[in-house]
């Protein structure tokens, strides 16, 4: 399948979209994480919008 | 369509779109490596060579649609002062600028066996370039200003300003002599490459779109989350300060 001499150019080019793909998937994660804790986090102390009715929609 | 422009409304659509993007989005990627490493045939003149362009092109695609999405955003937020057109096109950048730099790096990584050189100052590798290096300057912006509402106007003028490039990218093959080669899937009189290589290019685009989707509503969503944090700190400051 991969008896290229070019292999390491196509696996470089698959190991990289990998890397890229899940680091943008962890950020996502990670960042949608820290902003759901600092929320939970001013909403247990009693802040609230003034435009919602209710909170914790997300 | 328009009842889910309120950020609330909006926050309730994301909850079933994004796992079904991101589903759709890990299904047909499989489904594409799949094809890719054991259906789709070696190039006639490359070899297996070819299998960059499944990561290549959609890239490439993918780094202009991100733009143009950004662009309509800009539009958006500058004339209808839309609440989450800034949202939507701030979540994009990262995004944009990911595949961009895939797009290059993978680029070189195909060029240098078939041209080989890593690298040309040609109308279309430069001008991807340019597109790499605005999207970075747009993030830059955004992270200039503490107040990200300030921040809208002027991100929007500089993302129009910028999408002067995005027609410059597509036709750049075209408009001059480049290494790279002329446009092989969408040109006048349909795409000149092979079904048996067209069919898995679809479906890695098809799946590297539904990721992007995907990460693009989970950004929305953070950022609408990210400015309800500071809206809330800024009123627990007001608060302390008055008492």
């Amino acid at each position: 399948m991969m008896d290229t001499p070019h292999a390491g150019y196509i696996l470089a080019s698959y190991l990289l979209a990998g890397v890229i793909v899940a680091g943008l998937v962890l950020l996502a994660v990670l960042d949608d994480r820290a902003q759901r804790k600092a929320l939970a986090r001013l909403e247990a102390q009693g802040l609230r919008r003034r435009s919602s009715g209710q909170t914790g929609e997300q | 369509m328009l009842r889910f422009a309120n950020p609330t409304l909006f926050l309730k659509l994301v909850r079933w779109l994004l796992p079904l993007a991101g589903g759709a989005g890990a299904v047909l990627l499989a489904w594409g490596l799949y094809l890719v490493f054991a259906v789709s045939p070696e190039d006639y003149q490359q070899g297996a060579t070819v299998r960059i362009m499944y990561i290549h092109v959609p890239a490439a695609w993918l780094a202009l649609s991100c733009y143009s999405l950004m662009a309509l955003s800009s539009i958006g937020s500058l004339v209808w002062k839309h609440p989450l057109a800034d949202v939507s096109a701030k979540a994009l950048a990262p995004i944009g600028a990911a595949f961009t730099f895939l797009c290059l790096v993978t680029g070189a990584l195909w060029g240098k066996p078939m041209w080989g050189t890593w690298w040309v100052w040609d109308a279309r590798l430069t001008s991807v370039l340019v597109l790499f290096l605005v999207y970075c300057g747009i993030m830059a912006l955004w992270t200039a200003f503490d107040d990200p509402a300030r921040a809208a106007r002027p991100v929007a003028i500089l993302t129009l300003f910028g999408f002067i490039n995005v027609p410059i990218v597509k036709f750049s093959v075209d408009w001059w002599n480049t290494l790279h080669q002329p446009a092989s899937v969408f040109r006048m009189g349909g795409p000149s490459i092979d079904p048996s290589m067209l069919t898995p290019l679809f479906v890695m685009a098809s799946g590297a779109t539904a990721l992007m989707l995907a990460l693009h509503l989970a950004g929305m969503r953070t950022e609408i989350m990210r400015r309800r944090v500071r809206t809330l700190s800024q009123q627990l400051a007001r608060q302390d300060g008055g008492s």
